[in-house]
């Protein structure tokens, strides 16, 4: 009997607001939290539109030291993880440190750092031979992005299995279908898992620039994201984190905890096609949703809400659409569908954790977040999209997709634990 | 649950380009550490590195791979590509889906990162590579591998600095057992660049020894600090069923695998490495006493040192096991560590002798059965270890079979 | 119309340096091979046509670029676009 793995607390920063309750009422409402950038002059590149979080990290309780040590990445999962924590009542010093593990993750760890960093040692770029003398103290920290994991354990004090997921743009369903595991397997009883970054930095819009994946609707920043839309041209760059206390079944009901979800089927596949491309007929994708569902014992036909990837480039979101048709059958066409993206935009390796809060807030409080800025569907994305507007719609199972460079396919699967008794 | 063994082996080492060159040259204590070449290093207080020798890319890889690849990319690829041979496995249509990659990587291809953010800073945005996007980032390896030999199966990426090739390798052991056939893992990694070197240097855990005997020694009263090297192994993990399906060789049995963080500092609680040993030796059913020989991390950093040491004397007593630390002669290589580790046991089971510790004169302190020439000795079980910065302890257990 | 400012061999050599040797072999008429069939994908003809557009100060059309899928069509476009 493979032990069962449920959700307990959650903690979000994501663009428009800190904290689970401003996360949930911009999504309902179908805000957007996409705007002009404003962390550096964006006017030299090609998009200079992003959804930026207002966050003063000592205003959410981290220390000066805290603030220095850590890149922003790091910064927003740490602060995430206290807020998870708190949220599902349990005790850091009463949980086992050995039997406690860290599954956290994040595509490009520190790049802002390192990219402001950069300036500083290599003198505006002048220097080659960079001048390690000007570096921060803590430059390994940001070298090596693992610390980010080491920041989250020590606010628990976990002592069991901790790493960095980084699979690009399903980070954030991986890692919390790795931290699933190591639960379901016996290597755990509570693992702190969801996953961070914070990417809006002069060297990330410059490569999204040269690979033309951002879009370029540099004069309407609050419309700019629109996924399945017709005259969607890119994605927007997004930041924040996303951080779950994952519980042993028995381990949360000992203990009485609220339950929002339980992690009840992840699978990942590779498309081996191309590092930035995706194969138009969706097959790896399908087969991630297929294996996810089946190792929750769940039909195509239970899914009451698929959270899709919905980046808004021209290509993922017919790849998309032809995922879904191929895996869910006719239950495709009734099933609704949407990506938070159009609202608080891409941010890489988090988002897939912020995705999965989304989820877990459209089963507890039956409501379906919509797809913001969808006026006029790509007819080739002729499903069930949920434009514009938020929908009651009793949901208890949602399948949560990812897509990612490197070819990564992700599907997490969320369900009721106590599906089996009804 | 499906036992899990290893099928093929690709090694790129500071001493040796190919597996039999490494083991070779590790057997009569031939070390790859010298001063760097990638860059002119003579202005840093570091100047000593472990650099795999004669390795032409344009040799192995086709040219249209090059331009989109950093230094360790291309590594990496030629050692997939030799581990993959050595197997005797290719993806086809029937298997494809179930054939996954599971690499690991600590800071990307940073080589290449530096060069993008010298453009950006000295020239400007439009002057960034489009390749910039993936090429720096740290699912590299593992797409590029997965693309080259269109393994469309369960794929991963595990960062947790040097503890990462042997996490790599648990990941990869897990997805087989949910039923994947076959994952390509292990890893290979380097940042030799100055923007790497720089990073490197901020932990003070660098030598800064001139003298490539003297620098890099583990457990000697002498120790103080490491040198870094690239390079790594990658390893292709089988099911056992499939394997001997097939006819397959099988170096060894993925038997066991713990992993375990240390305590936040200054909280006073005791290391985790020893609860990781114990966990891979739970894991596989196995006692203290069965196990052979123990591949050290070897941190060569005195209190880091002492924690290895104290870990291996609680578990198997003072002077209880072989231990040995060959990366003594390859330098540290982060998250390439614990494959090429892996496969020096492994390479030992084959050939029942146990590879050196190259300069190293055991401080008695230590209390450590430390194997500083060649050893010929049966070996059927080996433990191997690796630590990374910040807390991480990881413990594979090797079987033979 | 002016001299072209980018000629098949100016092409070709940007080609090969920013994405590798082409598969094809050498010396055929590549003028009109698709793109495809030389070896260059579409992050080959990204990375060309940035390198394209900084070296010869243009700013060249994403959406007429993507639908240049030979040398020739590339060639056109880049000509046509230095010449306004």
């Amino acid at each position: 009997m493979s032990r069962r793995v449920v959700v307990t607390g959650l903690g979000v920063l994501a663009p428009g607001g800190i904290g689970v309750k401003a996360f949930w009422e911009l999504l309902c409402e179908g805000r957007t939290a996409t705007r002009r950038i404003t962390f550096f002059d964006a006017s030299p590149f090609r998009s200079q539109v992003a959804a930026e979080i207002d966050f003063d990290p000592e205003a959410a309780g981290l220390g000066p030291q805290e603030v220095r040590r850590m890149d922003r990445a790091a910064q927003l999962a740490v602060v995430a993880t206290r807020q998870a924590v708190a949220d599902s009542g349990i005790e850091p010093a009463g949980l086992d440190p050995a039997r406690t593990g860290v599954s956290l993750g994040s595509a490009v760890g520190a790049t802002m750092s390192l990219d402001q960093e950069y300036r500083v040692v290599s003198d505006g770029g002048r220097d080659w031979l960079v001048d390690h003398r000007y570096a921060v103290p803590h430059l390994y920290g940001h070298f090596v992005p693992s610390s980010f994991a080491a920041e989250v354990a020590w606010q628990v004090g976990a002592e069991g299995p901790a790493a960095v997921i980084s699979t690009g743009c399903t980070s954030g369903l991986d890692a919390v279908g790795h931290g699933a595991e190591l639960i379901g397997e016996g290597s755990a009883d509570v693992v702190i898992a969801g996953a961070t970054d914070a990417p809006i930095s002069p060297i990330t819009v410059a490569c999204f620039d040269a690979v033309k994946a951002t879009t370029p609707r540099n004069d309407d920043p609050e419309h700019a994201s629109r996924p399945f839309d017709a005259s969607r041209n890119g994605f927007v760059l997004g930041e924040g984190a996303a951080v779950f206390v994952l519980e042993e079944l028995q381990h949360a009901r000992a203990r009485g905890a609220r339950v929002y979800a339980e992690i009840a089927g992840y699978a990942t596949r590779s498309n081996a096609f191309h590092m930035t491309g995706l194969r138009p007929d969706g097959v790896e994708m399908a087969e991630a949703i297929r294996v996810a569902l089946d190792r929750a014992r769940l039909d195509p036909r239970d899914v009451d809400y698929v959270n899709a990837h919905g980046s808004g480039t021209k290509q993922n979101d017919r790849h998309e659409t032809a995922a879904f048709k191929r895996s869910l059958g006719e239950h495709a066409r009734r099933v609704p569908i949407s990506s938070i993206k159009s609202m608080v935009g891409h941010s890489l390796g988090a988002i897939g954790s912020i995705e999965l809060a989304a989820s877990m807030l459209a089963m507890t409080h039956h409501v379906v977040p919509p797809t913001a800025n969808l006026h006029e569907p790509d007819p080739e994305c002729d499903l069930d999209y949920v434009p514009l507007v938020a929908r009651p719609h009793h949901t208890d199972t949602v399948l949560s997709v990812g897509s990612g460079f490197g070819g990564f396919q992700s599907a997490v699967v969320l369900a009721r634990p106590d599906r089996d008794a009804a | 649950m499906n036992r899990v063994v290893v099928t093929g082996l690709g090694v790129v080492a500071p001493n040796g380009l190919g597996a039999a060159a490494y083991w070779d040259n590790t057997l009569a204590g031939r070390g790859g550490i010298g001063p760097v070449r990638r860059f002119d290093a003579t202005g840093y207080p570091a100047t000593l590195a472990g650099e795999v020798p004669g390795f032409a890319a344009e040799e192995h890889l086709p040219g249209r791979l090059l331009p989109q690849t950093d230094h360790m990319t291309r590594l990496a690829l030629v050692a997939a590509d030799w581990a993959l041979a050595d197997a005797g496995l290719a993806a086809d249509a029937g298997t494809d889906l179930s054939i996954g990659v599971v690499t690991a990587s600590s800071s990307g291809g940073f080589e290449f990162g530096q060069r993008e953010l010298q453009n950006l800073w000295a020239k400007g945005g439009e002057h960034v590579s489009a390749y910039q996007s993936f090429a720096w980032f740290y699912a590299v390896n593992t797409g590029q591998i997965s693309i080259r030999h269109g393994l469309r199966g369960p794929s991963g990426v595990v960062v947790s600095d040097q503890a990462g090739g042997l996490d790599a390798v648990g990941q990869a052991r897990r997805q087989i057992r949910q039923g994947a056939r076959a994952v390509v893992s292990g890893g290979v990694d380097g940042s030799l660049c100055p923007w790497g070197w720089a990073a490197q240097l901020s932990t003070g855990r660098l030598s800064t020894a001139t003298d490539p005997a003297r620098a890099y020694l583990p457990f000697d009263e002498a120790a103080d600090g490491h040198v870094y090297g690239e390079g790594g192994a990658i390893l292709v993990l089988e099911d056992a069923a499939a394997a001997r399906r097939r006819g397959a060789r099988s170096y060894g049995e993925v038997a066991g695998y713990g992993a375990a963080f240390d305590p936040r500092p200054g909280s006073g609680r005791p290391p985790a490495l020893r609860r990781a040993v114990e966990a891979a030796l739970a894991d596989a059913g196995a006692t203290p006493g069965e196990v052979d020989v123990v591949f050290a991390d070897g941190a060569a950093v005195p209190e880091l040192d002492d924690a290895e040491a104290a870990a291996l004397a609680a578990v198997f007593g003072p002077y209880g096991v072989p231990v040995t630390a060959p990366k003594t002669m390859t330098g540290r290589l982060s998250s390439g560590a614990g494959g090429l580790d892996l496969a020096a046991a492994l390479l030992s089971m084959r050939d029942a002798v146990v590879p050196p510790t190259t300069n190293v004169v055991p401080a008695p302190r230590h209390a450590l059965d430390l194997v500083g020439s060649p050893r010929a000795l049966p070996v059927r079980t080996a433990l191997v270890l690796a630590r990374g910065a910040g807390g991480f302890n990881s413990a594979v257990l090797l079987r033979a079979g | 119309m002016q001299s072209p400012i980018l000629t098949i061999d100016q092409l070709l050599r940007i080609l090969r340096e920013s994405a590798g040797e082409s598969d094809a072999v050498p010396g055929g008429d590549v003028l009109d091979t698709e793109f495809a069939d030389l070896g260059y994908d579409s992050l080959a003809l990204l990375e060309a046509t940035g390198r394209i557009g900084r070296e010869y100060g243009l700013r060249l059309d994403d959406d007429v670029v993507v639908a240049a899928v030979t040398p020739r069509q590339l060639l056109a476009v880049v000509n046509e676009t230095a010449d306004r």
